[in-house]
């Protein structure tokens, strides 16, 4: 028998959570913009002078959209809000969300300049001269490839980025893996295409981004099956934080929201679409996001209950 | 030479009376609800062959720190004779400390700030609070980079541990057992 009573118990030893909603939500959010900003780059790459759908090149403006309300939610995690200058007083190699405050200044005037790109027609004839020279200059095809590749570079980084944040934190040995950056970046990216799924892009875009999310599923299950398999793997401390997923408290939402619901189910649905059965426009992309915020709510949840024992 | 701070608590000696902790909220004026040590007692064995080993835990100023390389302002720091210290002004609250400490030390202040042990630096390095309050005179604290202080000694003597040494992070807390 080995039984410890902890005397004078404090809220945190008693492993409340410190990290509420909105870190789950900042980091879901920064690997959507991610994904947003990597697919539309992408395209742009691929095919520099093939046509792309209005709402195509409209759906660049969600990047910076989607991460403005990420970086709120993050922001209202702070216990002091109006210290946030105190990011940009310092840079701190070894912490992550110190690249994560300095990256994001990277992103904005980028994804800014690449969505002016994209503007077309009455979209850019409505812009004040100054902003519509901005985007004639963004528009150029050399520049444009420049601000494509720029802007896939910093997205690439923005993804991993979010999984990063939790992985360097070895005291909690639910976190303190490798694979979460890589999975984070693909669950942004399949994310991201859901997300364009859900707007009207022409029937070549949009069966496309259905192949391409269908792929991305694929490599989020393999980086899933590695992520259990260096916990289950691991030592008595990386078995036992796996065991709050697998057999503990948060495996049946785990399996059910992100396993089942995010992944199994579009997966399969996907891949009937490809054989010409079509669905619902809603219901596969919807699952998707849903199981996508649910990957990084449970993990966050779950990481915080995941200690050394340390006592 | 720089001095290296360090704390030695006497397990044979802890009779889990939580003195020490009640003495550093009032020193330090922690909040309600927030503890900056606590006690643990450890029972191991099968009746009627148990023993029972009590420890004060608080934070243990680790050489290697992964609370000062997670702070992305910069608060978390390196204080005097290697001690880890937090800057209140530079602190923004944002909690990666908390989840970067294998130790649990680390609580938010109503105030917003990340608040822990501080091995009562305001004493200029001297008798900590806690320490002089101990009935049993369980706790040591000084500079173990001096071969007479009373911390070398004991840790030249005495068999001793540091909580979860599998962390890595080279507290500099230790337990003599």
């Amino acid at each position: 028998m080995n039984e410890i009573e902890i005397l004078k118990a404090t809220p945190h030893l008693a492993r409340e959570h410190w990290w509420g909603w909105e870190i789950p939500v900042y980091l879901f959010l920064g690997g959507l913009a991610a994904g947003i900003m990597i697919l539309t780059s992408v395209r742009v790459l691929r095919d520099p002078e093939g046509e792309r759908s209005e709402t195509f090149r409209l759906l660049s403006w969600l990047a910076p959209l989607v991460l403005s309300i990420g970086m709120f939610a993050l922001w209202l995690d702070l216990e002091r809000r109006w210290d946030v200058p105190r990011f940009y007083l310092a840079f701190r190699p070894k912490a992550p969300m110190s690249w994560g405050a300095w990256i994001l200044l990277a992103v904005y005037p980028l994804v800014a300049l690449f969505a002016l790109g994209e503007l077309r027609g009455r979209w850019r004839d409505r812009l004040a001269p100054r902003l519509r020279a901005v985007a004639d200059w963004a528009d150029a095809p050399a520049i444009k490839r420049r601000l494509a590749w720029g802007n896939a570079a910093v997205g690439t980084l923005l993804g991993i980025y979010t999984g990063v944040l939790l992985s360097a934190m070895s005291a909690r040995p639910l976190w303190s893996s490798a694979v979460l950056g890589p999975l984070f970046l693909t669950s942004g990216g399949s994310t991201a295409a859901a997300l364009m799924l859900l707007f009207r892009v022409d029937e070549r875009e949009r069966r496309g981004l259905s192949k391409l999310d269908l792929g991305l599923i694929c490599m989020e299950v393999a980086l899933l099956g590695l992520f259990f398999l260096n916990l289950m793997t691991g030592s008595d401390t990386s078995q036992r934080a796996g065991g709050l997923l697998l057999g503990g408290p948060y495996t049946a939402s785990f399996f059910g929201l992100v396993v089942f619901g995010g992944l199994a189910v579009p997966l399969f649905g996907e891949a009937r679409e490809m054989r010409g059965h079509n669905g619902s426009r809603w219901f596969l992309p919807l699952l998707i996001l849903i199981g996508g915020l649910a990957l990084r709510w449970i993990l966050v949840a779950a990481g915080q209950a995941s200690s050394w024992n340390a006592l | 030479m720089e001095p290296r701070y360090v704390m030695v608590l006497d397990t044979r000696r802890c009779v889990a009376c939580s003195a020490c902790v009640i003495v550093c909220k009032t020193e330090n004026d922690v909040p309600e609800g927030g503890f900056r040590d606590w006690v643990v007692s450890e029972t191991r064995g099968r009746f009627p062959a148990l023993s029972t080993e009590n420890r004060s835990l608080r934070c243990n100023h680790c050489a290697f720190a992964p609370c000062i390389d997670n702070c992305p302002t910069g608060a978390s720091h390196r204080g005097p004779g290697g001690t880890v210290q937090i800057d209140r002004v530079k602190c923004t609250g944002c909690k990666n400390c908390i989840s970067a400490c294998p130790y649990d030390a680390r609580f938010v202040h109503p105030r917003g700030f990340i608040d822990k042990c501080t091995f009562c630096m305001h004493r200029k390095g001297a008798y900590t609070a806690c320490q002089t309050v101990c009935p049993t005179e369980c706790i040591h604290f000084g500079d173990a980079n001096d071969p007479g202080s009373e911390v070398s000694r004991l840790l030249a003597t005495r068999d001793h541990k540091v909580v979860a040494p599998e962390a890595g992070t080279r507290p500099r807390v230790h337990y003599l057992v």
